[in-house]
């Protein structure tokens, strides 16, 4: 963080009305500086002392709720976790640019909940006790992802949802997926669902999301990644592919798996315990 | 599925049109509150709606940090529904409604266990099950947590459910106001905006649920979100609903001071749960003056006081202070069991807390009173309307314990969400009368026709900061009804305050609507604070230091010819074995 030489910060905010397109501007406001100011604050000293008709979004101010999303400077940024003095020279704040504008700095994210209606809901399995018991690590593996704060900055920065308008559901649902299926008492499996409704193909591990996210979620190395292996492991498998070919069966596949994993299971346990005790028992009657 | 383009219809300033949308039950709120009452109206079969001011999952829930309580006993076996009972009762003063507490510490463990099934995932103890920590004044450790941010998984969870569920919702609508079939008193309709569009719109509904949170945003500095702005207590008081307790503000102990654009921001009363000390600027660990037994995990109002002497008789930093230091558990530990907070201070503060002390003093965090409702139900005193959670009250007293809310937004989120839905079924669409609709309509509207008038957002300031100086933690009579001289004064220039520009998200509209709300809020708080003549929990009188059993009442603010009156009502009485239960200090 460098120090500012003047007391005063220089804003240039684009402004403009998603009825009105063709009206957009960029308006300067000189706002004073304060110790730890943040974007979010010169914004507020705007409403309250220079321009009242400037429109933000925001609600916790403390970088949780995800509200205050913008460019700034070209970067997606929350507004309120962006202090002035870690920008040299002129800031410049912009909506969104993934999503419809609708006034000055606010978009319309509503199509996401679309998006989230379409994942398939976290469906656990039957539980082995009345309360569920797992470990710490299995928490753990999930957890990260958990942390999206739902700022939607990887939807603005991610160049297949900003220009592409392909049928890519884009990180934050990736993100979701990998936080349902890294759950540890899930029992769905969401590779078809990420691989066709989800579009995750669309995906070419750019990394741009994991860069910007404010949560420091590393979206595409844990989640994006993961979830495309999974794609990987239950459609281009070449043995499962085969046997897909031959049976026309995904479920029997994985039945038949199963299957044959209890058998190894029970047959290493049963072992020592039967056949050990018959080996001496046949050696003792022949004797 | 995404395009950066969208085609907008203009409202024009002046346009008085609305639309119509019909349900069973309207919930007013997507917090957790809000989303539970959702979830059982919806699973009741009732057509319910759920409209929010924020995006959904901002509500304010998701700034929740350290845990949910709930007596599960998975740490300490000894643990039960009856001590959590005790430990609410006893630290709410013995102002809390007995039987909300009641219903509230039995279920509340239910309630934790069905969240998991709706998929939170929580951490765990090492025999596999939900982990719980200490909080302050809970005897045992009781918070079933998700790292220090178990809001946001609350919120997620619910919202998951939801969705899920495809109960609809529509985000970004503010309430104006609640109105009532003329013929039976029942409300009947609402009028919002779509604040996206900036149109009207008109709610015809059976019954409604206040799930609209709290008014920490009437107070300058404050750990809550800008949508805390008491509309839901603003609104059932214009319904004619009765509020009660509104003195009771509770101060959070420890806000960050520095640097000023973040003074306010929640520290999680987890980092003392995790044993961190608090100390003054001489270094003296100063909460074995005020609670040695407890020492940082007593009381919140017990250790915002403590902290709040010890800055006012100069012990505090330079920059008003107290220390905080966890430094002492090792960055592995902190780094795992406090995420938020070592990122938080890194962040907005440049701070290590794992090497440096952190700074802090109290903050305004939450409203015990609220809008008075029935233990078993959430039903407000008028027909038709319920409330649940912060707005709220009966629960917390004169003090709540942490960890209680999100146990609280639970538990009465699906009370009032199955009672609203069983009250509607079968009931007939009650009527609304088209004056009431016109006149709100001007209402809403006036603050486009004034004309160099005042700047709402400035006025938002001013409000916050005459709170700030007037009603805090310590109060007197003077402070009291010069902070009351100046709302009026405030209320004089709010009905000159101005919306500039267009309908589609005109946050100065908005505003001008919400400091109408607020300054109820500040009145209300005002008025039982001058009414409540002794000390107790949150309520401290430095005029009236004392604790008398006389003042065991409920402060009843009452709607009266459009202005407020007051009423004293004796706390019920528990019955004799659940007040064997109670375990005193």
């Amino acid at each position: 963080m460098s120090a500012r030489a003047s007391t005063t910060v220089r804003l240039k905010v684009r402004r403009g009305s998603g009825s009105d397109p063709s009206a957009a501007r960029y308006d300067t406001f000189e706002v004073p500086h304060e110790d730890g100011m943040v974007v979010l604050n010169a914004i507020h000293y705007i409403q309250a002392n220079i321009d009242p008709s400037l429109n933000a979004r925001w609600n916790c101010k403390a970088g949780r709720c995800g509200s205050c999303s913008a460019e700034i400077n070209g970067r997606p940024k929350l507004m309120c976790k962006t202090p002035v003095d870690s920008i040299e020279g002129e800031i410049v704040v912009e909506p969104m640019k993934a999503f419809p504008l609708v006034s000055d700095l606010v978009t319309d994210v509503t199509e996401n909940w679309k998006v989230a209606a379409m994942m398939p809901p976290f469906t656990p399995r039957k539980p082995n006790s009345k309360e569920w018991r797992f470990w710490q690590q299995d928490v753990d593996r999930s957890r990260e992802f958990r942390r999206c704060i739902e700022c939607f900055l990887c939807q603005d920065v991610c160049h297949v949802v900003r220009e592409h308008e392909a049928e890519y559901v884009g990180p934050r649902w990736v993100v979701k997926a990998a936080s349902l299926d890294m759950h540890p008492m899930d029992s769905l499996n969401r590779a078809d669902f990420m691989k066709n409704a989800a579009g995750l193909g669309y995906c070419n591990i750019t990394k741009c999301c994991q860069e910007i996210c404010p949560e420091h979620i590393v979206i595409t190395d844990d989640a994006i990644i993961p979830e495309k292996e999974r794609v990987v492991d239950r459609h281009y498998d070449p043995i499962l592919w085969l046997y897909r070919l031959v049976t026309k069966d995904e479920e029997k596949l994985e039945a038949g798996v199963m299957k044959g994993l209890k058998m190894v299971f029970w047959g290493a346990l049963l072992a020592p315990v039967v056949i050990v005790p018959m080996y001496y028992l046949i050696q003792a009657l022949i004797r | 599925m995404w395009s950066s383009r969208k085609e907008w219809r203009r409202v024009e300033r002046a346009d008085r049109s609305y639309d119509e949308v019909t349900c069973d039950v309207l919930i007013v709120g997507a917090g957790g509150a809000g989303l539970r009452a959702a979830i059982a109206s919806f699973d009741k079969g009732a057509k319910t709606l759920v409209v929010c001011k924020s995006l959904l999952g901002k509500a304010h829930t998701v700034m929740a940090e350290g845990g949910i309580a709930a007596a599960l006993g998975n740490v300490d076996p000894k643990d039960s529904w009856q001590v959590h009972f005790s430990d609410t009762i006893v630290e709410g003063q013995y102002l809390s409604n007995w039987r909300m507490a009641e219903i509230f510490a039995k279920e509340a463990i239910e309630r934790v266990f069905e969240l998991e099934e709706y998929g939170a995932l929580f951490d765990r103890t090492k025999e596999g099950k939900i982990s719980q920590r200490a909080f302050g004044a809970h005897t045992y450790r009781r918070l079933c947590h998700i790292g220090d941010r178990t809001g946001l998984e609350l919120i997620r969870t619910l919202q998951d459910q939801v969705i899920k569920r495809g109960v609809p919702f529509m985000d970004e609508v503010a309430l104006t106001r609640v109105m009532k079939d003329p013929a039976t008193g029942r409300a009947s309709a609402a009028l919002g905006v779509d604040i996206k569009s900036g149109k009207m719109v008109l709610f015809r509904l059976k019954a409604i649920i206040l799930a609209t949170g709290g008014c920490g945003r009437i107070y300058q500095v404050t750990s809550n979100s800008n949508e805390s702005t008491g509309d839901g207590v603003a609104m059932a008081f214009a319904a004619g609903a009765e509020l009660m307790d509104m003195e009771m503000i509770q101060f959070h102990p420890t806000g960050m001071i520095y640097p000023a654009g973040v003074r306010g921001m929640l520290v999680t009363e987890a980092v003392r749960g995790e044993g961190g000390i608090l100390t003054n600027a001489a270094g003296e660990r100063f909460m074995s003056k005020y609670d040695p037994r407890r020492m940082e995990l007593s009381a919140r109002d017990v250790v915002a006081r403590a902290i709040y002497s010890e800055i006012t008789a100069g012990r505090g930093t330079k920059s008003g202070a107290v220390y905080l230091d966890i430094t002492h558990r090792g960055p592995e530990y902190i780094k795992k069991k406090l995420p938020s907070m070592y990122d938080q201070f890194l962040e907005f503060a440049g701070i290590d807390i794992t090497k440096q002390k952190m700074e802090v003093a109290p903050t305004v965090h939450y409203q015990m009173g609220g809008v008075r409702v029935e233990p078993e139900t959430g039903a407000t005193s008028v027909k038709g309307m319920y409330a649940a959670g912060e707005v709220a009250c009966g629960l917390h007293g004169a003090n709540r314990l942490g960890g209680n809310s999100l146990s609280d937004i639970l538990v009465f989120g699906r009370r009032t969400g199955e009672a609203a839905a069983a009250e509607v079924a079968g009931m007939g669409t009650p009527s609304v009368s088209q004056a009431d609709v016109e006149s709100e309509i001007d209402r809403v509207l006036a603050p486009f026709s004034v004309v160099g008038g005042t700047n709402p957002f400035f006025l938002r300031e001013e409000i916050a900061e005459n709170m700030w100086k007037h009603v805090g933690i310590i109060r007197n009579e003077e402070d009291l009804s010069a902070g009351l001289a100046e709302v009026e004064r405030i209320r004089g220039e709010a009905s000159r305050a101005m919306a500039v520009g267009e309908r589609a998200y005109n946050e100065s509209w908005l505003s001008c609507l919400q400091v109408t709300d607020m300054l109820l809020g500040c009145e209300a708080v005002i008025r039982s604070a001058l009414e409540r003549k002794e000390s107790r929990g949150a309520h401290t009188r430095s005029d009236y230091p004392g604790k008398e059993d006389r003042w065991l009442v409920n402060i009843i603010t009452i709607p009266k010819d459009g202005a407020i009156a007051h009423e004293m009502r004796p706390v019920p009485q528990m019955p004799p074995e659940l007040a064997a239960l109670i375990v005193k200090e």
